[in-house]
């Protein structure tokens, strides 16, 4: 009686299929909401997982593998999807069956990719996706006899639509019903003869079922391309795109910021009337209050941005656009030492570097990943914003340099461009010093045809990504915030004390200590004092000057810091500070990421003192400059 | 692999201008300082360059001489830079 009922045993469905087939939007068909997203151990691979029952009533283990052309895997994705087919993925269970997804429009590599999964000798399906699109175009595709040559189930799939997968569902109940084989895998990686047979195979089986169109591309695509591709006017309107998308991200963001912002407020200053300011539960105060609640709500501030930051990274991959703005910008990056696919991690990382690090899993080459996780840091992320606006508002005069161009805009302008332009260089840099002989990958991507994408899969990606940054940030955040919480308010200040609490930590005499060293680039005491909070986010600075020069900051009052710095900084010191938050590797959750996705402290550690190199050599070069130009 | 006797009027699609439409002829072993010869065919097999399949350069970029380039070939569109493109050896079709 140990043996469990065939009907009780889950069934192990993998999904395997080329990159834009349709794969995702199928998974999501089958498995709904029910999936989870973790990684796969020691690797930081992303492992899809589902359940389903069928009608039969069958348990079906649904598992959504890393799109890939052959088992011959090239990035660690696909060394997952080709060890989970053969059966030697650490924690997965040997699939008992292999369903290959395949766009029935675009059927030729993956009908290569599913003769190769046969030759594994494992059970195998294929599944047309698509085949909608494809009949509308006018393609005929004679399953039957297409079955009939591979020898193996063929159904046919409309993801998107309602009944789609009926096919497909009933083949689960049929195939469950027989016992896998114990048939273990016999496949070898295939040399160029092979891939040359495998795809003669695949090319004769299509001429003798499929009957083609006399024009086989898709029309909106060919109509869309002409304009979006075109040498001059596709980049112009790749300009347009990310300009609406940073308008968007930080103009509609606003009032769920503030939303936020308040709320938390409103949270620690309930905790902090509940609680005495002094003795050991003064200390449980301050740390509710401006550790864990305030740390808490300076990371959810930002989720409203990179919400609205993903919905466009979303809406764009699936409409297809992506892969052109990798094309157009293939050439500018590439100058660069970066791979075109770069560009999607680079552009997140405007809004927060943490999504930005993430998305560089697209990557395929381990070292053109860790060239862009390297300098993501280095794009201008919000949390930048208010350190920025703060000592514009306080120290550049407000006045028009031409037309309608303001000088405080410029300013903000440069510093935007100053990171984008010292990302570049680094990566050029690290090519050169770093990487030096070692071969760059070349770049070689499909261009999808364009679809229109569905709600459905775009909030489940959305709901995916947002739970992945609150988790990832989220638990990070609240490990550093105990410290730099400890290190601004331990010890705590005597009885009677009137100067602010934070002139008594731990964070005050180092701050001290620092000065000699940040004498040179211009840098007070003070400001070395608000630089250690500032490492939770770099916007907590602005709270701890605040703190420091014991003026409030909060909110509208910002005006008022701002009036106390303009009474106390030289404008060289001002500017200086701005250089430094520039390249300043002010962001522990930052650094935590970057040591989880490079699985390195080393490369942490060496994005930390490069960063903090070139921070104190801008500000340096600023400050001395300045100061000789007369702004001391 | 030994390659066929390349017709006169062979080109490689790297140096192939925008609109070309031809039949790949065959690849050819090509050390780039990139990639490994062999795993640089190996990887144009693998996006469906074989002989004998018919090619149109359909866009090209606007720097470094129309770079990269987006090839239709049979149902897919693959972009590729024209360095790689270079290894693949075509002959023109007038159609």
């Amino acid at each position: 009686m140990n043996e469990l009922a065939p009907a009780q045993r889950a069934f192990h469905v993998a999904l395997v299929g080329n990159p834009n087939c349709g794969k995702t939007a199928l998974f999501n068909a089958l498995t709904g909401s029910s999936q989870r997203a973790t990684n796969y151990p020691g690797v930081t691979v992303e492992r899809k997982e589902g359940g389903l029952t069928t009608p039969g009533g069958r348990h079906i283990s649904l598992l959504d593998l890393p799109g890939t052309y052959s088992l011959r895997a090239r990035s660690p994705d696909e060394v997952i999807t080709r060890e989970v087919v053969l059966g030697s993925q650490d924690g997965v269970a040997l699939p008992d069956l292999l369903v290959c997804v395949a766009d029935a429009t675009n059927l030729r590599l993956g009908l290569r990719l599913v003769l190769e999964l046969k030759s594994t000798g494992r059970p195998v399906l294929l599944v047309l996706n698509m085949i909608d699109i494809a009949r509308h175009r006018g393609m005929e595709i004679d399953t039957a006899a297409l079955a009939a040559e591979l020898a193996l189930p063929v159904v046919t799939s409309v993801a998107v639509r309602r009944g789609g997968t009926d096919a497909l569902l009933a083949e689960f109940d049929r195939i469950g019903g027989i016992a896998p084989p114990k048939t273990t895998s016999a496949w070898l990686a295939p040399d160029a003869t092979g891939i040359r047979a495998l795809q003669r195979e695949a090319d004769r089986i299509l001429a003798a079922v499929v009957r083609m169109p006399p024009d086989k591309r898709d029309p909106m695509t060919r109509r869309l391309d002409a304009v979006l591709l075109h040498p001059v006017a596709g980049l112009l309107i790749l300009l347009t795109v990310l300009f609406l998308m940073f308008q968007a991200v930080f103009a509609w963001a606003e009032p769920a910021m503030q939303l936020i912002e308040g709320g938390f407020q409103a949270l620690g200053a309930a905790v902090g009337a509940t609680l005495p300011e002094d003795g050991a539960l003064g200390l449980l105060r301050s740390f509710l209050q401006d550790g864990l609640i305030a740390g808490v709500g300076s990371v959810l501030v930002f989720l409203p941005q990179i919400l609205i930051l993903f919905l466009f990274i979303l809406l764009l991959e699936d409409f297809g656009y992506m892969a052109r703005a990798a094309f157009l910008m293939d050439r500018i990056m590439g100058g660069a030492g970066l791979h075109g696919r770069a560009f999607i991690p680079l552009l997140s990382s405007f809004a927060c570097a943490i999504p930005g690090i993430m998305a560089t899993r697209v990557i395929d080459s381990r070292r053109d990943r860790l060239a862009t996780i390297l300098v993501a840091p280095l794009m201008t992320c919000s949390a930048r914003i208010p350190v920025y606006t703060l000592i514009i508002g306080a120290f550049i005069e407000d006045r028009p340099v031409w037309g309608w161009i303001g000088l405080q805009g410029l300013v903000m302008f440069g510093l935007y461009a100053a990171g984008i332009v010292s990302a570049l260089g680094m990566s050029f840099v690290f090519k050169r010093l770093l990487w030096r002989g070692t071969p760059s990958e070349p770049f070689m991507l499909e261009l999808p045809d364009y679809k229109w994408p569905r709600l459905r899969d775009v909030l489940l990606g959305l709901w995916q990504r947002a739970r992945a940054f609150l988790r990832r940030a989220g638990t990070i955040i609240l490990s550093m915030m105990v410290v730099i919480w400890f290190l601004s308010s331990v010890p705590r200040p005597p009885e009677g004390a009137t100067a602010p609490a934070i002139e008594y930590s731990l964070a005050f005499a180092i701050g001290h200590a620092v000065e000699p060293v940040l004498r040179p680039i211009g840098f007070n005491w003070q400001i070395g004092v608000a630089l250690i909070p500032g490492m939770a986010a770099r916007e907590v600075a602005v709270a701890s000057l605040g703190t420091v020069y014991a003026v409030a900051s909060n909110g509208e009052e910002t005006t008022e810091l701002g009036q106390a710095l303009a009474g106390k900084w030289s404008l060289a010191t001002a500017l200086a500070f701005l250089a430094w938050y520039v390249f300043a590797p002010q962001c522990a959750a930052t650094l935590a990421v970057i040591r989880r996705e490079t699985g390195s402290r080393g490369w942490m550690w060496f994005s930390f003192g490069y960063m903090l190199g070139l921070a104190y050599l801008a500000a340096f070069v600023t400050f001395q400059v300045a100061s000789l130009l007369g702004a001391g | 692999m030994s390659l066929p006797t390349p017709a006169p009027t062979a080109l490689d699609l790297g140096a192939a201008p925008r609109g070309f439409l031809g039949r790949i002829l065959g690849l050819r072993q090509l050390e780039l300082g990139g990639l490994p010869a062999e795993e640089l065919e190996l990887r144009l097999l693998e996006l469906g360059f074989v002989e004998g399949a018919r090619v149109e350069i359909l866009h090209q970029g606007l720097f470094g001489g129309g770079d990269p380039i987006a090839v239709r070939i049979h149902t897919a569109t693959i972009a590729l830079r024209r360095r790689e493109a270079a290894a693949i050896l075509v002959e023109p079709l007038d159609e």
